[in-house]
């Protein structure tokens, strides 16, 4: 490691900042432009599927915190009917032990991260509002066969590239303005 | 006449800029000059150990992310290495391979944070910051890609990791590992030579060589005080004897040498990386291990070698679903116990930059 | 002549009282004076916040009007419409006092800046002393701020403040004394016209430490250990809201342009230049000095204290002095000569001068025995 003086090493690093002027900058302005999530995002939410659970629990059982209730009694043809089946995502943290062991793929992580209520009950999802729908997609964590049909995710890696990445403007001059202007 | 004047006692409190998390010290001045130093910590105590004995083994690994949140792999590989020893579980060779891969990932993100901010504490207005976050941008990225989340990842499993990879996840890494060593030169063009940054770093905060053995410092911050120990050289977990890497070793123990060691750490991640990479085999990623484990009556202390130290997890099982004792040895907490030895005739600048350079993350001290 | 002093003999020559004469010219001025810094100061504030985003590869602030045009307007009234907290021990009259000390006097510089051609609020025959003046007194508003706020920390940036800003009082003088003896006068507009070549090139030692010097006044990177914001959480403003914090703010940025505004008068010819109006020139030589300072701002580290003042006495003093020594050398034995021979040996003599010091002595501070 020399020592440089004589200013030389301070104005090398200047001559970087300087440099950096001329580069597109990296910022997404969120609210019109949004970048492709993972094909595997853990959202904050769940999507559950009606005609395939049986009631067994196991999702249950495998949750770090207990979030899941689950109410079933006797159905006539050798089954558990589901009365009742809630999430509390206020106290869940999303880590997708229950997707991973349910056994019908009954479970699925949503895709969705734009959840926040303005209440703490409208925050517990009740099994109506887990239902897949148009506002509830699956997302592909632990379920191969719809990770395999959502696109791919957008990589600042790719930056530069027309495939996977995400184009930028020069000089930051974005067609697509906020409120206000 | 004699001007009479007395040392005053000032709080660095817990909510300030630049105590990288909730912690809190009770400063001793003379002036300008620190005289002692008590650091105050607790504030973030959320009672993991404990919550840890009421979870079976399987659904202690989330909890683990949020101890040092900034490098949440490497948290779940100690834990499940420990787990693994305990009950005997061996584990599938690509999951060798992946987990090193995501290792070596997580140490060049967490040391691209802690640089950055060494020199936000430094005054270098957030630029640092910023072109370092970039390629840590672009490894939350690649994270996201394999285990759906950008922070708390949940991706190792006992006997495994949770998924495979996708496909597209190789090249987008080799892509990476190939322009990082260009911007690793960037940094050092923008900071390593400058003489504002070596006036104020040199020779600042020593810690001697014999003082870092003797309270079991380790990580960086040993390893810049001239002691040639890194865990995966001198206790080898997981495969890491089959790749070829050195250890890079300061002289004197000052703040620059644990900036200078943290950043040639990670150009040798990047060359694990791209031996990683090029290696690794077919196969399935996970073994087959029972969802309640009943490991045997017994204790198990896995440790590897973090970002910040020496994690290690100390369990202790009872033959039931439940880890009986479930202790973490955290790094920071080790090394910060050597603060105010570092400190003490020193100004408050140093203090502050001194603290930036041990790298804390206060969820892993406070647990 | 100035303008203003035409418009009054005009005035007094259509049968205006004498009073009134001297009376509207005046408020006149001080109108356009005061419009000028108010417009300057806010665009000031707009091209730092989008030229710091810039070199650190983001955007600036772009919401509010057509590229963030109108984010300086929503500060101020953000700040405006703050409740002011006084602290309960805090000296109430002193901490009313300080911000309008640390502003006022910046305000003041302004009377003797020349934007162009005999535009000039009031050619002082001592301009650049009465600057000098001037501006040393916001350093007693500062400390007035740090001590009638009742806390540790604003009384320990309170104490770095007056000795950094007293410290580099003295280098900025003889820098100044240097443009002084080539220019032959202490009035700002024949300093601006004595310089055929700008004194950038003529005295490139001078104009180096004239620089770092006004950086360090105005509290700025890498001198700005007073409101560092990772140690001392924003210094001696720290208990300060609404209103008295937005006279700090503005001092801030008031303190950048009148400094700026110096440097282009005594170093870069002030408003000479071809094909543009005056005005237009000044305008534009003072954004290159500003942005300079916030190129400055994005890429350095700051000092610490004790090696701020040993820069400023061990470093830019001596060489200061030096400095003035042989520019008086030059202008008492070779007055004559061709200015271009100046410019290589000032130039050569600077060169030998840095390197010298950057051997002989050293910044840092050792450990104190405690």
């Amino acid at each position: 490691m020399k020592f440089e003086r004589y200013g030389i090493g301070i104005a090398k690093g200047m001559a970087l900042t300087f440099k950096h002027l001329f580069r597109a900058p990296i910022t997404v302005q969120y609210p019109e432009e949004k970048l492709v999530v993972s094909r595997r995002i853990r959202g904050n939410e769940l999507v559950w599927y009606l005609d395939r659970c049986t009631g067994c629990a196991t999702c249950a059982k495998a949750c770090p915190q207990g979030n899941i209730e689950i109410v079933t009694h006797p159905g006539s043809e050798n089954n558990y009917v589901v009365d009742k089946f809630e999430v509390d995502c206020g106290r869940c943290m999303f880590c997708g032990l229950c997707v991973e062991a349910c056994p019908y793929d009954a479970l699925a992580m949503g895709r969705s991260y734009e959840r926040a209520q303005y209440r703490r009950r409208d925050v517990i999802l009740s099994k109506d509002q887990l239902r897949l729908s148009d506002i509830r997609q699956p997302s592909g964590y632990a379920r191969p066969l719809i990770e395999a049909s959502l696109p791919k995710q957008s990589l600042l890696v790719n930056a530069n590239k027309k495939d996977g990445g995400q184009k930028l403007s020069w000089l930051g001059l974005s067609k697509k303005r906020g409120r206000g202007v | 006449m004699v001007i009479k004047t007395e040392p005053f006692v000032i709080n660095i409190g817990p909510q300030h800029p630049s105590t990288h998390g909730v912690f809190r010290m009770r400063v001793t001045l003379d002036g300008e000059v620190v005289v002692d130093v008590e650091p105050v910590i607790g504030y973030l105590h959320r009672g993991i150990e404990k919550i840890g004995e009421n979870r079976t083994y399987a659904q202690v690994i989330p909890l683990t992310d949020r101890l040092d949140y900034l490098a949440s792999m490497t948290n779940n590989l100690a834990c499940v290495l420990a787990i693994e020893k305990l009950a005997d579980i061996k584990v599938p060779e690509r999951a060798e391979y992946l987990r090193i891969i995501m290792a070596e990932a997580m140490r060049i993100s967490s040391h691209l944070m802690a640089v950055g901010f060494f020199f936000n504490d430094l005054g270098a207005m957030m630029t640092p910051v910023l072109y370092m976050w970039r390629e840590r941008e672009k490894l939350l990225d690649l994270f996201e890609m394999v285990c759906g989340q950008r922070l708390t990842y949940n991706y190792m499993r006992i006997g495994g990791v949770s998924q495979d990879i996708p496909e597209e996840f190789l090249p987008a890494m080799k892509k990476f590992v190939a322009e990082m060593p260009g911007f690793l030169d960037e940094y050092d063009q923008l900071l390593a030579q400058n003489e504002i940054v070596l006036v104020r770093t040199k020779g600042v905060g020593i810690l001697p060589k014999e003082t870092a053995i003797n309270i079991a410092a380790s990580g960086p911050v040993l390893r810049a005080s001239g002691v040639k120990w890194d865990t995966r050289k001198a206790d080898p977990y997981s495969i890491y004897d089959r790749f070829d890497f050195d250890i890079p070793v300061g002289s004197v123990g000052d703040n620059y040498d644990r900036y200078w060691v943290r950043m040639q750490e990670m150009r040798q991640s990047v060359r694990i990386l791209e031996q990683a990479i090029a290696q690794v085999p077919e196969g399935e990623v996970r073994a087959k291990v029972p969802q309640l484990l009943h490991p045997p009556v017994g204790e198990a202390y896995g440790h590897i070698e973090a970002p910040k130290g020496e994690l290690g997890f100390y369990l202790v099982s009872d033959n039931s679903i439940a880890p009986y004792r479930f202790h973490i040895h955290p790094p920071t907490l080790i090394n910060l116990t050597a603060l105010k030895d570092m400190v003490v005739g020193w100004k408050i600048a140093d203090l502050i930059i001194t603290f930036g350079s041990i790298d804390v993350v206060l969820g892993e001290i406070d647990r | 002549m100035t303008l203003l002093e035409q418009f009054r003999l005009w005035l007094g020559g259509h049968m205006w009282p004498d009073w009134a004469a001297y009376l509207v010219p005046g408020i006149a001025g001080i109108v356009l004076v005061l419009a000028f810094v108010v417009v300057l100061v806010i665009v000031f504030i707009w091209v730092e916040r989008r030229l710091l985003g810039r070199f650190q590869i983001r955007l600036g602030p772009n919401r509010l009007g057509p590229e963030g045009i109108f984010q300086p307007i929503a500060t101020a009234l953000k700040i405006l419409l703050k409740e002011d907290i006084v602290p309960d021990k805090a000296d109430k009259v002193l901490h009313w006092l300080a911000p309008v000390i640390v502003f006022v006097p910046v305000l003041m510089i302004f009377a003797v800046v020349p934007v162009g051609q005999r535009a000039i609020l009031t050619d002082l025959n001592v301009g650049i002393v009465y600057v000098v003046a001037i501006s040393a007194v916001s350093a007693v508003g500062v400390y007035a701020a740090g001590w009638a706020s009742n806390n540790k920390y604003a009384l320990i940036s309170a104490l770095r403040t007056v000795a950094q800003m007293v410290s580099y009082e003295l280098p900025v003088v003889l820098a100044i004394l240097g443009v002084v003896l080539m220019a032959g006068s202490l009035s700002m507009t024949k300093i601006v016209e004595s310089q055929s070549i700008p004194y950038l090139v003529l005295q490139p030692l001078g104009f180096v430490i004239f620089f770092l010097g006004t950086v360090a006044e105005m509290n700025r990177s890498p001198f700005d250990l007073l409101e560092a914001d990772s140690e001392i959480v924003a210094g001696y403003h720290i208990e300060y809201s609404g209103m008295k914090f937005a006279m700090f703010y503005l001092g801030e940025y008031g303190h950048a342009l009148a400094y700026a505004c110096i440097i282009t008068t005594l170093f870069l010819a002030g408003w000479q230049g071809p094909f543009l109006p005056p005005i237009i020139w000044f305008v534009i030589k003072v954004f290159a000095v500003f942005a300079v300072i916030v190129w400055m701002r994005a890429t350095l580290p700051r000092l610490r204290v004790d090696q701020l003042m040993s820069f400023a006495w061990k470093g830019l003093l001596p060489m200061a002095i030096i400095n003035l020594f042989v520019i008086a050398v030059e202008m008492l034995w070779l007055p004559e000569i061709n200015l271009w021979i100046l410019v290589a040996t000032n130039i050569a003599f600077a060169g030998v001068l840095v390197l010298l010091w950057s051997r002989l002595f050293s910044l840092g501070g050792g450990r104190v025995e405690v």
